[in-house]
């Protein structure tokens, strides 16, 4: 018996191989140095994620699949790999002086951080459900980790154990899902081959292929955190260290996005009326219930925990538009939310100080006046995700609604845009507390260290540029949705 | 040619960049530093004003850049008679603003700078866009720094309040209108085979009475909601007491302004026929608006609610007479839009200056003001006046147009718009006995100082253009008359249409 390794090129694996390698060299240096000594993790990082970029940059415009048709070599797989690493770059970024604060400049921190954002782009790649499951363990096993990092901090361990506990169960389902799907399409998990496999109806309405795709539903919508499958969201990201909250709420959507998107409009496009009507009630609930009681918060995480709900809604909102201008508009979407959530967390971060002591939204009373910058910043942030122009969060929903227009579901546009006006009251209320309330109490200094400040120049320039010129990105985005042909 | 529209949307921006890197403690050169710099923007548009052909009805200095070309999304920007007035009418009223923030404005006036600056540059862009991306972009943009004028300089009890509920108001339509900018996007896309937001471009389209109906109503939201129209004008009198006297005065004169040009510009040319069908309620609506606020202002207290409440009257003759179609009525609806701003303005910035000087709005404070301020009296007597509708005086010119449009094609409109007329004379001559009038009973009036040089300063130029309004109205309606009959000639086709609600609602109306 003869057994043929297929031909494989490692080039096109290069970004994840960078990253692993960065997370191995961090590993490596943290056990071999001496305690005490200066560390350089967070360079080590940053120039891990730099080397991966440019690997991306070189790998751009390539097609085809790689390792047996496993994984996609596509312009849609390397613009999520951007997103994600911008993400991860950010999360570094802000991540330091925050450690530093707890003691917990750990080498690990890093290396599972480069861990998770690995798994990130295996989903984004994937080109078969089993990849799609690992992508997904390798991430959320690293950040179940990461959300329990605080191990004496009893929110931290709620946050760790509730999410590994719910998330190792959405796991099986998906799982489950895919096993039930194997065995609907006759033995296979390629997507392309699910594709011609599930073309007919006729094994579309087989009860196992139903079942199929109720239980990958449940999946994604776990990690997406789509209402009903949300109730872990704000206790996780209330609990978790606010660097790992912002990478959750960035990262591990536009993963589990990418991966839910890919299934969606490559595997099932013929199934699109039936699952579409599914995905209509996820995104209408999960908007407003995120948009809603997002209201009600005063913890600045918690809200805006609700509101990673509400913006998960939104992107739901793109998928059930199932369009070219769907998949464009969910790309430019996430790219325009790691920007402005992840700077809204360096603020968070920043006013935050001392261990988390500040966190409810009454602490950013006064904050206009004292730290006119940073209370800049932090409107710049919340008028983008409320969705105003000129800023990307505005552009983003602007093709998400015209997604969905155009595909012709106008009340699913009209529920989205008054969602969005629930949302501008509880944004709004923070620039008001920043701008037209008395300071309760005199905030004292905010130390502006080199990473934060750079994360919120870098993020608030970001979402502003992008926003006032949004044509690179929409090319980028248009050449990367070219992959769904079928749409 | 210069781009003169770009100019003046881009020179209050820069004066932003320039503004956050003065001395915040230095006021008078914050102020002086503005106050020119509004000045140089009065300047510059004054070639508009005296390059404009008022022979032509066509879009005029135009300029068009690609933006966002993939999406049909362009930089265009144009003027023609209608937008030409409002422009002016904004450079025109900023220096005065600055100028009236002296002794008002004393903390954060930096950041004050900053917001008048940027609404500036915003509602020009209003104004001078023709396209709807591009006009949608510059109508929320212009939110931010209004909201933050009301909400950080305001009236201290209530400020939060007024300005979340401004906001919010005004998000609500403008989103509904979003949608259905997407909506009309598309069908003009699939009707013609070219998606654009080319507002020109969508003009002519004809688009099924079904459609033109919710889209009519989903604009109009947003529109009626800034005029603002009866019902939905209770965001109105709350943002007017609480903004800082400049900000009511921009308010007043030239927001509200954006709702009426909205429904000129975008309304009714695009969806003519729902126009037409609507006339009887958005009549019906403004009549109720004359009537309603003209009512409720005869009984307000205090003296800036009770100019809030007369704009509401004041804004429905300006619907009114643009729903006639006819030429008096859209010219007069134009020129009232103008004199409003005037009058209006005028008024607010009198009301502040007494509150300045008293800390209190409230009539029952005052009494026999004529006595210690006699030029103030004077002043206040003449805009009083005019925003009355004595002849003579804009306010007259506006309203009688506007009833001889209404009365040429419903009498019984005119007839009950004209008891508003009426109403106003109650409720402004009694406000102004009260006020001005009789002996100072309250002692605290005794010694208030009339105007100082400053003051006159800001009176004179608009009590110039009011009596100018009032006494040769075609120096300004003959830069509306080809845009309005062009505008008439369009809406003429639509006219004849008719349909029953229920052929709307099976989608079947064509």
């Amino acid at each position: 018996m003869t057994l043929t390794i297929p031909t494989f090129s490692l080039a096109s694996i290069g970004p994840w191989l960078t990253l692993s390698l960065g997370a191995i060299l961090i590993l490596m240096w943290d056990a071999l140095c001496a305690k005490g000594q200066k560390s350089f993790f967070a360079e080590i990082s940053l120039l891990a994620v730099a080397v991966a970029g440019l690997q991306t940059y070189w790998l751009w415009n390539k097609t085809g699949t790689d390792f047996a048709r496993m994984i996609y070599v596509d312009n849609f797989t390397f613009l999520f790999y951007a997103i994600i690493l911008i993400g991860t770059a950010l999360t570094v970024l802000i991540s330091r002086h925050y450690l530093e604060d707890y003691d917990k400049d750990l080498g690990e921190y890093y290396a599972l951080v480069l861990f998770a954002t690995v798994g990130m782009m295996l989903m984004a790649a994937s080109a078969h459900m089993i990849m799609i499951f690992l992508g997904l363990e390798v991430m959320s096993i690293a950040v179940y980790v990461l959300a329990g990092l605080f191990r004496e901090d009893v929110r931290s361990n709620e946050a760790s154990l509730k999410y590994l506990v719910l998330g190792a169960f959405a796991s099986a389902f998906l799982l489950f899902g895919m096993a039930m799907l194997y065995g609907a399409a006759g033995g296979t998990l390629y997507l392309d081959d699910l594709a011609k496999r599930l073309a007919d109806a006729g094994t579309l309405m087989k009860p196992l292929t139903l079942l199929a795709l109720g239980l990958l539903v449940v999946g994604f919508g776990f990690k997406v955190a789509a209402v009903p499958f949300h109730m872990w969201t704000p206790d996780v990201y209330e609990g978790a260290p606010t660097s790992i909250t912002a990478f959750m709420a960035v990262g591990v959507k536009a993963a589990a996005f990418a991966a839910f998107a890919r299934v969606m409009f490559l595997a099932f496009p013929a199934f699109h009326v039936e699952w579409n009507m599914l995905l209509w009630v996820l995104a209408v609930a999960t908007m407003t219930l995120g948009n809603v009681v997002a209201i009600a918060q005063t913890n600045i995480k918690r809200m805006l925990a609700y509101s990673s709900i509400a913006h998960a809604g939104y992107l739901l909102v793109a998928l059930v538009a199932a369009n070219q201008l769907g998949a464009v508009s969910i790309l430019y979407y996430l790219l325009a939310y790691t920007l402005m959530n992840l700077g809204a967390f360096g603020v968070v971060i920043l006013v935050g100080r001392k261990k988390d002591s500040y966190l409810s939204i009454y602490d950013y009373s006064g904050l206009g006046f004292q730290h006119p910058g940073l209370a800049v910043a932090m409107s710049v942030f919340m008028f983008a995700l409320a969705g105003i122009p000129p800023t990307a969060g505005f552009v983003g929903k602007f093709y998400i609604f015209s997604a969905a227009v155009q595909a012709g579901y106008i009340w699913l546009a009209i529920i989205g845009v008054m969602n969005s006006l629930v949302s501008v009251f509880y944004y709004l209320r923070i620039t008001v507390l920043m701008y037209m309330k008395p300071a309760e109490a005199d905030l004292g200094p905010v130390t502006f260290t080199p990473g934060l400040t750079a994360v919120l120049v870098i993020t608030a320039a970001g979402v502003l540029l992008i926003g006032i010129f949004p044509g690179f990105f929409y090319n980028l985005a248009v050449n990367s949705a070219k992959v769904f042909p079928g749409l | 040619m210069l781009p003169i529209l770009s100019i003046l949307i881009f020179l209050p921006l820069l004066g932003v960049g320039v503004l956050v890197f003065l001395d915040p403690k230095n006021h008078k050169t914050l102020k002086l530093f503005t106050l020119g710099l509004s000045l140089v923007e009065f300047l510059a548009s004054l070639p508009l004003w005296f390059s404009f052909d008022h022979q032509t009805a066509a879009m005029q200095f135009v300029e068009r850049r690609a933006w966002l070309p993939q999406y049909g999304i362009s930089y265009y920007l144009g003027i023609d008679g209608f937008s030409l007035l409002l422009i002016l009418l904004t450079t025109f009223l900023t220096p005065l603003c600055v100028l009236a923030t002296w002794e008002d404005i004393q903390h954060r006036v930096k950041e004050f700078m900053i917001c008048l600056l940027a609404l500036m540059s915003g509602m020009i862009g209003v104004f001078a866009s023709l396209d709807l991306f591009l006009f949608y972009v510059f109508w929320e943009v212009m939110l931010i720094p209004m909201y933050l004028l009301i909400g950080v300089w305001g009236n201290p009890a209530r400020r939060v309040y007024a300005a979340i509920k401004f906001f919010l108001f005004t998000m609500f339509g403008s989103l509904l209108m979003l949608v259905a900018i997407l909506v009309l996007y598309f069908y003009n896309g699939q009707a013609t085979g070219t998606y654009t937001f080319d507002l020109l471009k969508i003009y002519g389209l004809s688009i099924p009475f079904h459609m033109q109906f919710w889209m009519f109503l989903a604009f109009g939201l947003a529109f009626a909601i800034k005029v603002p129209m009866f019902p939905f004008h209770t965001w109105l009198p709350d943002a007017h007491t609480e903004a800082p006297t400049v900000g009511s005065v921009i308010l007043a004169a030239v927001l509200l302004k954006m709702g009426t040009y909205g429904f000129l510009r975008f309304n009714m040319p695009l969806f003519p026929e729902a126009a037409y069908y609507f006339v009887p309620l958005f009549s019906i609506l403004a009549l109720i608006g004359i009537v309603y606020g003209a009512l409720v202002s005869m009984v307000q207290k205090d003296l800036k609610r009770l100019v809030a409440f007369s704009s509401v009257s004041h804004l429905g003759f300006v619907m009114l007479g643009l729903f006639t179609f006819t030429m008096p009525g859209i010219q007069g609806g134009i020129i009232q839009m103008i004199n409003h701003g005037l009058s209006t303005g005028a008024l607010f910035l009198i009301v502040g200056m007494i509150y300045e000087r008293r800390h209190t709005r409230m009539i029952a404070d005052f009494g026999g003001l004529s006595t210690p301020m006699p030029i103030y009296a004077t002043i206040f007597m003449i805009v009083t006046l005019s925003s009355i509708g004595l002849p003579g005086l804009n306010g007259f010119v506006g309203e009688f147009l506007i009833l001889l449009g209404t009365f040429k094609t419903n009498p019984v409109y005119a007839t009950i718009a004209a008891t508003g007329v009426i109403f106003a004379a109650c409720y402004m001559l009694w406000m102004f006995q009260r006020v001005m009038f009789g002996q100072v009973t309250n002692p605290k009036n005794e010694n208030l100082k009339d105007l100082s040089t400053r003051e006159i300063a800001i009176f004179i130029p608009l009590l110039l253009f009011i009596v100018w309004i009032g006494v040769h109205p075609n120096t300004f309606l003959d830069k509306t008359k080809a845009t309005t009959k062009n505008f008439i000639a369009m809406m003429e086709k639509a006219k004849g249409t008719k349909v029953s609600l229920s052929q709307v609602f099976k989608g079947e109306a064509r």
